[in-house]
Order: structure tokens, then sequence, then C-alpha cells
């Protein structure tokens, strides 16, 4: 049980006299919709105190595309591709989603090849999602060289989607029933190669920014998000696992062969920039430990169980399937009426929308370059919340 | 997938809600735990899944509505979570679509204070008792609720 006591003068007095003996006055900033921390069109409204935020408003919408109206127009296959435009640097967890929502409600049974394929494309992308976030909050801290070391290997991880996908960020490959087409030969020697070169990497990337004085000034003890309050606030993924909740959908709820392979459920034990931060180091660590252990022993048989134009029609029900994207829990929910291919209403449960309001709990009270480091750590990817 | 997960049952789940909440009733055609609750049990009946020690559904996981324009009904779905139990429940809501009013959640789990905006945004659902009720995609003078399953607008390829 904890108690807050409050102050009858710290309701009736405005904050800038409560605790400052000067008078001072507040005033709004908007940072956005186009602003470099906002990695895409996201508004946030700050009431400032001199430098020290008071209030945070977050305005989402600027990439308001309407995808649930238009997934009622459309069967589930023609689903996949716009899942692919929500989360684009988890495009592959966001197709898995629809793709096992769909085959629980239809009953469809894939084989152990489909499900080894879809984890190992699933942390492949986690580990260049994690990559990515890492360069860019280097570079809205100021490190700018973290940010080309960052681009420089996920463009590797790239091509190897590129090869066995045929596309860099919209994939379109999960499928339900299967996968759209299967890996190339030399998926598996590419990969291998690949895990060989990135696991020094990620103790050179801790050796570059991870120990870097600056940096850890400015994630340290800022924005503390405390385990009982990022649940209530709807917080999933890495930025739930850092506030000390052990919380990760392939432990809990394992789907693919997630139950096959052993790797850790990494958290923080504060909740504050740094423990975010380097959850989401650890988090590549564990990524490379998954695909090491599938890598090498990939059962045998067909890549799509089903035809890929079968009709896919749902028994009439509401049905909702979760995924861990690198992001957190992404939900499917599909209502189907029982007649027609197309689903009767379709609802993503995105886990940015979930996490942006937590800047509402955790940024008051500090400084706009805390504010800075505080929206980089929850890595949001703004198409995700707008849908 | 989820209601097999965690140590109570679906039906065993189901029995528990409604016997702390009688007036409320299973739903079918769902594919975990699920019961109606009726509008004017809603609140009591979602504090009570939060603080009940056997329930404590501590995560609004998602909250959306479902467009019944034949039925002339919305259907509102709350999907719950608990971490500590690791169990999975629906709990929908019947509301009349021509005054769709429901009360707020947001009391009980802060994140559906951004989830019934959202609601209310694309479907126009009134939250009573919520403290911000502002649309939170579309401009504040936006005409309609695009996910009412009759909404039209000039620029629809196909009108509804």
């Amino acid at each position: 049980m904890s108690v807050t006591v409050r102050t009858l003068s710290e309701l009736l007095m405005p904050p800038s006299v409560a605790d400052s003996p000067l008078s001072t006055q507040e005033y709004f900033v908007n940072m956005g919709p186009q602003h470099p921390i906002a990695h895409g069109s996201l508004r946030i409204v700050l009431l400032l105190d001199g430098e020290t935020i008071r209030k945070v408003i977050p305005v989402p919408g600027y990439v308001h595309r309407g995808i649930e109206k238009m997934c009622e127009h459309m069967n589930y296959r023609k689903i996949i591709p716009l899942t692919d435009r929500m989360d684009y640097l988890s495009a592959l967890m966001n197709n898995w989603v629809v793709a096992r929502t769909v085959e629980m409600a239809a009953g469809i049974e894939t084989n152990a090849r489909i499900e080894t394929i879809r984890t190992i494309m699933s942390e492949l992308q986690r580990l260049q999602s994690h990559v990515l976030w890492w360069g860019v909050l280097g570079m809205d801290l100021g490190a700018f060289t973290a940010f080309l070391y960052s681009f420089r290997d996920r463009e590797i991880i790239g091509e190897i989607f590129e090869e066995t996908i045929g596309a860099r960020l919209t994939m379109n490959y999960i499928q339900p029933g299967g996968l759209m087409y299967d890996i190339l030969p030399d998926f598996v020697s590419k990969v291998k190669k690949l895990l060989g070169y990135l696991r020094p990497l990620i103790n050179e990337y801790d050796a570059l920014l991870s120990g870097n004085a600056i940096l850890q000034e400015r994630l340290r003890n800022i924005g503390i998000l405390d385990g009982k309050d990022a649940i209530s606030l709807g917080c999933t993924g890495p930025v739930l696992r850092a506030s000390g909740v052990p919380y990760d959908l392939r432990k809990v709820e394992p789907y693919g062969v997630y139950d096959k392979v052993d790797f850790d459920v990494v958290i923080g034990t504060k909740g504050d920039c740094w423990d975010r931060y380097y959850v989401r180091m650890e988090e590549m660590r564990q990524s490379i430990r998954i695909v090491e252990q599938l890598i090498d022993n990939l059962p045998a048989g067909p890549y799509m169980v089903t035809k890929y134009n079968a009709r896919l029609k749902l028994p009439k029900g509401r049905y909702y399937g979760q995924v861990e994207t690198a992001r957190g829990v992404l939900g499917a929910f599909i209502y189907s009426d029982g007649d027609g291919d197309a689903p009767y209403r379709m609802h993503f449960r995105s886990p940015n929308f979930n996490n942006l309001w937590a800047v509402t709990h955790i940024a008051p009270g500090w400084r706009i370059a805390d504010y800075i480091s505080i929206q980089s750590s929850l890595d949001l990817v703004i198409p995700d919340i707008d849908r | 997938m989820g209601s097999k997960i965690g140590t109570m049952g679906t039906e065993e789940l189901e029995q528990l809600v409604i016997t702390l909440e009688p007036r409320c009733r299973k739903r079918q055609s769902a594919d975990r735990a699920a019961v109606i609750a009726p509008v004017a049990e809603l609140d009591s009946l979602m504090r009570k899944l939060r603080d009940e020690h056997l329930l404590s559904f501590d995560l609004l996981l998602d909250h959306t509505a479902i467009d019944h324009i034949q039925e002339g009904r919305f259907e509102l779905v709350y999907l719950l979570y608990s971490t500590r139990h690791g169990h999975h429940l629906m709990v929908t809501c019947d509301v009349d679509r021509a005054n769709p009013v429901v009360p707020t959640v947001s009391e009980v789990w802060p994140i559906a204070h951004w989830q019934e905006r959202e609601v209310f945004d694309l479907f126009g659902i009134g939250y009573d008792g919520h403290l911000d009720l502002r649309r939170v995609f579309l401009e504040d003078d936006w005409k309609g609720y695009p996910l009412r399953k009759d909404y039209t607008d000039p620029d629809m390829l196909e009108p509804a």
C-alpha cells in the first residue's frame, strides 16, 4: 500500500508558484507533427513552465488511414498487406497475428516447418527493429555515429529478407495457412553468417554507446515507470518488462516454436529510461540465441498447408489472437458474422497506441531534454498508433 | 488458445463472474471465457473483476465496439487479462444504437481513458464520467463516426 499525501496549497496554486518563489508563466509548445524524435508524424503539445514539463498532450491521427474500415471490405488474405503498413518495423509479426487468429478460428493446423520459419523470421525482424531503435535513440540524443552503425547492420538483415521475401519493409510473407514462399537453399548458411557477424557487434554497440557517460546521464533515473502503473496504463513489451514485470507472450502463452527454444525474458528493476534501453540490448542477444537454436534443424515439409487462393470463411464468432512484436502485444480481434469471407469487424490492439499514453504519466516534472530520452526509450512507431 | 491457459477453466471462470454479478449472462460464440454485462452493472462488475483476488484482472488489453446495425445495438468488447493468474476474459455489453451511453471504466484501468476515446472517435459511444472525452484520430469538427456501418462520406468509393 502506498499513501500519497497532497496539500491544499499544491492544489490551489499554479504549480509554478507552488515550488518556486519566482512568479513564472506557463505556456504551450508544439513538438511536431514534424519533429525528428517523432519518427513519423506525431504531435505532442507540452505545457511548460520554463523548461519543466507540466503536462503532455499527445495528438495522434496524422497517419490515420482507416485500416480497420478497409478490412471490412477485404478477405483475410488481402488484409495481410495492410498489416505491413501499421508497425512497419515488425511487419512479419503483424502478418503473423492475422494469420494466427484466422488459423485458430478456421481450425487450420500448420506444420513444424512453417512455424519454425515464422519464428526465425520474426526473431530476425525483432533484431532488425531493435538495431534500428538503438541507432535512432543514439541520434535523438546527439550520437550520430550510432545511427550510421545501425543502418549499416540493418541493411544486412534486410538483404536476407529481400532474398527470401522479395521486400525489405512491407513483407506480406506470413499467410493464413503457411508462408508466401519457401526459403532459398542458401538461406541457412546466410543466416548463420549473419549471426556470426552480429553477435560481436552487439558488444561493439555496448562499447560504443552504452558505456558513454553522457548517454547514461541522460537515461539513468529519468522517466521512471513503476511496474504497477505500467500494467494499469496498458503498457506491454520491453516498456513493461523494463518496469520489472516478466510478461512476455513468447514465454507466457507460447506460439510458433517458442516453447521448444531456450531463452530468457529480460526484465529491468527500476523502469527508468536506462532499463528500457538495456532490456532491448539484451533482447537482441536473446533473439540471436533463439535463431541459433532453430537454424540448424529446419524440419521438412510444405511451406503452405492450404491452397493459396482457397476461400477462407470463418464461422460466426469473436476471435482474438495475439503475438509479441518488437514493441509489445499486438492483438487482432475479429468478429465474423458467418457469411462472406470478409470480417464484419476487425480491430487491432496495437502496442504503440497503448504504450504512447505512458508519456502523460511519466514525463511531467522532467525537462524538455529528458522528454527526448523518454519518448525515444518508448520506441514508438507512429503508423501503428494511428492505423 | 487463451481460454486453456491459466489456472481456471473457461466454464469455471464464467461461473465465478456470474456468481459475483448475477445479472451477467454467458456469451456464446466467443473463443474464450466471455460474459454479457448489462449497462447498469458494468461499472460495479469491472471493479469486482479487478479487485476480487481470484480474478484480479489488472490489464485491460483492449476495448473496442461492434456495430450490429441490423439489431439496432452496439456491442462493446473489453478484453481483460490477469498478469497474476494468466487468464483471459471477454466482457461484452450491449447498448442501444440510438442512445449509446455507457459508464466509463477509466477509473478502474487508466488505459481505458484513451481506448474509450478511440471508440468514441470512431463509433460515437458516449462514456459517462469520462474526464476528457475528445476525438483522438480525427479532427474535432469531423462529421459522423467512420466505423459505424451506415457512415457515408463523399470521398468513399463505395457508399454504404
